[in-house]
């Protein structure tokens, strides 16, 4: 994937195994994001390819994506802002059948009974992720880490097998941090696939069973994380002693 | 007394087939975010298919085929609507400002096509003799105005709810989502396309019933009437009445057409008739004052846009 003359991702491959939590780490402008807007269909390759679940999704609209079970989260949250917190998360709801226009005048029962059941969900995510207080404010006026949680609870309502999750702690306090963690590893032994880009290592640890490292755009290193943080080419990479 | 009540009966009834057409304009515009600069071409749309489909015979152009008028009606939004699915499915994928520009071309091509397609449109003279609601009830005039305008308030009772409840459901929650932010809302499996090209499409449907609307209570129509002023009125009604909100959409119509209204009386009374032709410019002139004032005073409108939220989560939340 090049920008002008620039490849911010080039010769990249990963593999995400089902059940796992892969850590997607490197240095800022390794291309981490990129690669997250390449799986999830915000940008499409120069070369190579995108499969899921064995189907070729290269050429795949982004709003096919979370068909296919993929989710993500955007690293700078994109929340609707003039909409209700409650709203922004029912949005993430799939197969609504009040999003056909003409079934709101033709099946209006099954709308509202569709609708209620996705209140209530919504609702209980709204208050897994302690954003429950907040459900009828505006999302202007969260704060950049409930803006975090907000993103998150607006895919998880959408049920992906898989989800992206780009910075999911960046900017949060501490406490919350230890909150995002256990929700991850709940969300995780639940049975959704994971793939964490954070900079905060000694999160990766405690979540990834494996790790992914990028830099300048390809891969520089796999492994468990105790044995990447040790790499002398990962410290390099860090340190930004290598060019 | 009847002068009066007649006159008022006519006002509202004309005020009213504008705020169709600016209630369109909302979902366009309002809910989100389209940019039509071309209303009076989908407004001429249904116009002349109404006109078409329900005048009686006759020998020098295609048609008419003296249907029913509530034939013309649907007919007109129909085909204002096929023509939006047309124009938006060459031009929504495209950046904004293209639309703008598609749109604008769509009023003037129109225009053209009223003006030089004779056979089909009668050219600069128009089509004549469209039958009215009620016509046989004309010779009193009193009743005939208060019947008309009871169903010309019918007809904008009947898209005022039909839009409440659309913008109020999961579909209209999907558009303002998409108008605040487009990549979120791919990411979220909506097809911000499909999305828009309906909004585009309901919006243009009912332009074209106003202008059907308004063309069987005039009885007449020309290319005239369709000429970007009917655009920029129709503007101004939203801007005023406040955009993103039904209600408003309805009001700014009212309101703007009485400044226009107003206007106009008072330039045939004050201003000498050899002068009056172009004295029309200051109802321009006021109606842009208008506007300039309410974005001063009140840059969202008189009502501004409501927070809508969809009726489903108010049953849901006023349960708790
Ligand atoms: N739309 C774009 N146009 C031009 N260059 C871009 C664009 N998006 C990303 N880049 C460049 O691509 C490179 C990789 O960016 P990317 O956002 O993937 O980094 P990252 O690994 O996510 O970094 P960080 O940890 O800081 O979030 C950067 O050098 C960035 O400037
Ligand atoms: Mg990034």
């Amino acid at each position: 994937m090049h920008f002008g003359g620039m490849r911010a991702v080039d010769g990249m491959s990963l593999e995400l195994r089902r059940g796992e939590i892969l850590g997607l780490i490197g240095p800022n402008g390794a291309g981490k994001t990129t690669m997250f807007n390449l799986i999830a269909g915000s940008l499409r390759p120069s070369a190579g390819q995108i499969l899921a679940g064995g189907a070729d999704i290269t050429r795949e609209a982004p709003e096919r994506r979370i068909g296919r079970g993929i989710g993500r989260t955007f690293q700078i949250p994109r929340p609707f802002a003039e909409m209700t917190v409650l709203e922004n998360v029912l949005t993430g709801a799939q197969h609504q059948t009040g999003e056909n226009m003409l079934a709101n005048f033709l099946q209006p029962g099954r709308v509202s009974r569709e609708e209620h059941a996705a209140v209530d969900k919504a609702q209980g995510l709204l208050d897994f992720l302690t954003l429950s207080h907040l459900a009828n404010e505006p999302a202007r006026v969260l704060s950049g880490g409930q803006r975090k949680l907000l993103e998150l609870a607006r895919v998880l309502m959408a049920d992906p097998k898989v989800i992206l999750l780009d910075e999911p702690a960046a900017g949060v306090n501490p406490a919350l941090l230890e909150f995002i963690i256990a929700r991850i590893l709940d969300l995780n032994a639940r049975g959704t696939t994971i793939l964490l880009i954070e900079h905060n290592m000694d999160m990766v640890a405690r979540l990834c069973g494996r790790i992914i490292v990028m830099a300048q755009g390809k891969l520089l290193r796999e492994g468990k994380p105790d044995e990447v943080a040790r790499d002398p080419a990962v410290i390099e990479a860090y340190l930004g002693v290598a060019a | 007394m009847i002068e009066l009540l007649s006159y008022g009966a006519f006002f509202l009834t004309v005020a009213l087939t504008y705020a169709i057409i600016c209630l369109g304009l909302n979902v366009q515009w309002g809910q989100t975010g389209l940019f039509n600069v071309g209303v009076a071409g989908f407004v001429a749309m249904g116009a002349y298919t109404s006109a078409l489909l329900t005048t009686p015979e006759d020998p020098v152009r295609f048609g008419g085929f003296d249907l029913p008028i509530a034939v013309g009606w649907l007919g007109a939004a129909l085909m204002a609507g096929l023509l939006s699915v047309l124009v938006g499915l060459l031009t929504i994928r495209l950046r904004a400002d293209y639309l703008a520009i598609a749109t604008f071309g769509v009023a003037v091509v129109m225009q053209l096509c009223a003006l030089n397609l004779e056979p089909l449109t009668g050219g600069p003279f128009g089509i004549g003799f469209i039958p009215r609601p009620f016509g046989w009830m004309a010779e009193d005039r009193l009743t005939f105005g208060l019947l008309n305008l009871g169903l010309v308030v019918l007809t904008t009772l009947g898209v005022y709810l039909a839009l409440e409840r659309l913008l109020r459901s999961p579909w209209g929650r999907v558009l303002r989502a998409i108008r605040e932010d487009e990549q979120a809302a791919l990411a979220l499996g909506k097809n911000a396309f499909a999305f828009r090209l309906q909004a585009f499409a309901v919006g243009g449907a009912i332009m074209g019933l106003a202008g059907a609307v308004q063309a069987h209570f005039i009885g007449f129509i020309a290319p005239e009437n369709y000429v970007p002023m009917l655009t920029f009125q129709v503007w101004a009604m939203l801007i005023v009445g406040g955009s993103g909100n039904n209600k408003g959409a309805v009001l700014g119509a009212v309101l703007v057409w009485a400044v226009w209204a107003a206007t106009a009386a008072l330039i045939s009374a004050v201003v000498p008739p050899e002068l009056q032709a172009r004295a029309a410019a200051l109802q321009i002139v006021m109606i842009g004052l208008a506007i300039c004032i309410m974005l001063l005073v009140r840059p969202r409108g008189i009502l501004g846009e409501v927070r809508t939220v969809s009726r489903h989560v108010h049953e849901a939340s006023g349960k708790k």
